[in-house]
């Protein structure tokens, strides 16, 4: 365990194979987490080392993939052997030190326009009997929320979010589904998410957007990212239709 | 100057060494399944070591060539014949234009990389070459191979002009040694402790090096699933998804592993019992569904010892290599 002693930062290091280091900060779902997360994924990627390959965010962790054969060849002195993983974990100590946790996290708010119901969400009304709700309520609820991006995985730009309301947290089907659509809105559990692209899947899909998630040809390659807010923007078919079109 | 596909086979596509800096948008690495094969294949024919070539399965596709073209094989050996006379394997090879490239089997291995000189035209996306196919982006298309398609290559080293071909191909002497590249049978497969290896009950720790595990028929570019001995955790908590790596090798509830490959998603949930170690990721490339692995426990000072003499290998090889065919244009 590696604690800064002049703050409140302790972190454990473990290593992911033979080129890849994980950098834990907490366990369970929480704000404070994943602002040390993101802090500290902002500076390594401000002043990346030599041999710094990328990053993957998640919820307790941030996970540091680099190139050992650059690593070896930066450090290595006369015949002595080095170990890359103790050289990037020594590099990321030091770098710890100068994380500011007072500094504010800048957040962005995406809105995502979703169609609800009908066709395009065609376990809404499953939802709503689950819960005692009418379908307006359910969308009043999943629509009100604001969510936070701790990670994107799964698939390219599928985000996970926290902040999904108790009231409307509903188990995935019974017996999950062949295909989902792109842009499809669903529930699991106390998750909620969007699919950027077409996948088989067990969520409860209460929605549409027209919204593209993965955009391949654009860096960075996902509309969202981890540390964004997300708003679910109620719209109607016919506005569905025309921003699918546009 | 361009390849065309006749006949596709099981699964060609093009790969490079990967699409590296996008994983924290979930988009995966890919590229070759055996890179250590696919670098050998560009050395051969004067390319970058990360160029992108064909990754061929199993059954190999039928290829025409065009035009004149220097080109390699390398990984797998599926049977390569040009104008149904035996080709030769881990060497440079000169084609003539209106050859036909064969695989008439899989004798050894699971994959074969195809290289030829210059690279293929194929148009980056996110820095990558390499087919992901569950995108649909990057390679040809976003796809496999199919027949009639139509691989267009760049244009060859200059050098090209002077070489003179008898028959419809010819080759130097020289090769580069495949036993260093291809696995024996029931390869012993090394890893280092994974993330969650102490949830692990005492009794699963014995029983993963101690059994063989069979590579299932659901084994692709995302995974092998293994069957053998069931392993097990000691608490059934759930863990929240984390970045998974190449060689990740995760246990589900039913016990049995499965091995994160190239195509792997870039986070998971399952707990992660063990990691293969960089150097023998290529050696699982090359087995076949339907055969069997062991494991043997290294230390992560023994896997980083063992990739870099890997690389140093490699750095020797390429030296060699490029003074051979330098030799080989001149005279």
């Amino acid at each position: 365990m590696w604690k800064n002693p002049l703050n409140e930062t302790a972190c454990q290091m473990s290593p992911l194979g033979d080129s890849a280091i994980v950098l834990t900060f907490g366990n369970g779902i929480e704000y404070s987490i994943h602002k040390k997360i993101k802090l500290f994924m902002e500076m390594l990627e401000e002043e990346p080392f030599a041999g710094f390959v990328e990053c993957v965010p998640a919820f307790t962790n941030l996970t540091v993939f680099y190139e050992p054969l650059v690593i070896y060849n930066t450090h290595k002195q006369s015949d002595e052997a080095i170990s890359p993983y103790h050289v990037v974990r020594s590099i990321l100590e030091e770098k710890l030190l100068d994380l500011m946790e007072d500094k504010k996290l800048s957040h962005r708010t995406v809105t995502i326009p979703v169609c609800y119901g009908g066709e395009y969400g065609p376990d809404l009304e499953y939802v709503a009997r689950y819960h005692d709700l009418t379908t307006d309520e359910v969308i009043h609820i999943h629509s009100t929320g604001e969510y936070l991006i701790y990670m994107i995985g799964f698939a390219p730009g599928f985000p996970f979010l926290g902040g999904l309301s108790e009231d409307i947290a509903t188990p995935r089907r019974s017996s999950p589904r062949m295909t989902i659509p792109a842009g499809a809105v669903g529930i699991a559990g106390k998750q909620t998410g969007v699919y950027p692209i077409s996948t088989p899947g067990g969520w409860q899909l209460i929605g549409q957007t027209p919204a593209k998630l993965f955009l391949p040809n654009v860096n960075p390659p996902s509309l969202l990212q981890a540390g964004d807010m997300v708003k679910f923007q109620p719209i109607s078919e016919q506005e569905y239709k025309e921003m699918k079109g546009g | 100057m361009s390849h065309r596909i006749i006949k596709p086979g099981l699964m060609t596509s093009i790969q490079d060494l990967g699409r590296k800096g996008f994983q924290q948008h979930g988009v995966i690495v890919g590229g070759a399944m055996d890179g250590y094969s696919l670098r050998m294949a560009n050395m051969l024919v004067g390319n970058d070591e990360g160029e992108a070539a064909l990754e061929i399965t199993l059954m190999g596709p039928t290829i025409k060539m065009e035009k004149d073209c220097l080109i390699s094989i390398t990984g797998a050996n599926l049977s390569p014949a040009i104008d149904n006379q035996a080709a030769p394997m881990w060497k440079p090879i000169h084609v003539k234009a209106g050859s036909i490239l064969r695989f008439e089997g899989c004798i050894s291995g699971c994959r074969a990389y195809l290289s030829v000189a210059g690279g293929y035209a194929i148009p980056e996306v996110l820095d990558s070459k390499s087919t992901y196919l569950r995108a649909g982006i990057g390679g040809y298309m976003g796809r496999a191979l199919k027949a009639g398609d139509i691989l267009a290559c760049n244009e060859p080293p200059s050098m090209m002009d002077r070489w003179e071909v008898k028959g419809s191909f010819s080759y130097p002497k020289w090769f580069v040694n495949e036993r260093e590249f291809m696995p024996v049978r029931n390869p012993l497969i090394r890893f280092i402790d994974g993330s969650q290896y102490e949830h692990f009950t005492n009794y699963s720790k014995l029983r993963f090096v101690e059994g063989s595990f069979k590579v299932s028929n659901q084994s692709d570019r995302m995974g092998y699933r293994l069957s053998g001995p069931a392993l097990e955790c000691q608490s059934h908590e759930e863990l929240l998804s984390e970045a998974v790596t190449n060689g990740s090798i995760q246990v589900p509830p039913d016990g049995n592993p499965i091995i994160l490959l190239a195509d792997r998603q870039t986070t998971g949930g399952y707990p992660k019992m063990a990691q293969v170690i960089s150097a023998d990721l290529p050696i699982i490339a090359q087995v076949k569904p339907g055969e069997s692995i062991q494991f043997s426990r290294v230390t992560l000072r023994e896997a980083e010892c063992l990739y870099l003499h890997k690389e140093r290998q490699m750095k020797e090889w390429k030296a060699s290599i490029s003074l051979a065919l330098h030799d080989w244009h001149i005279y």
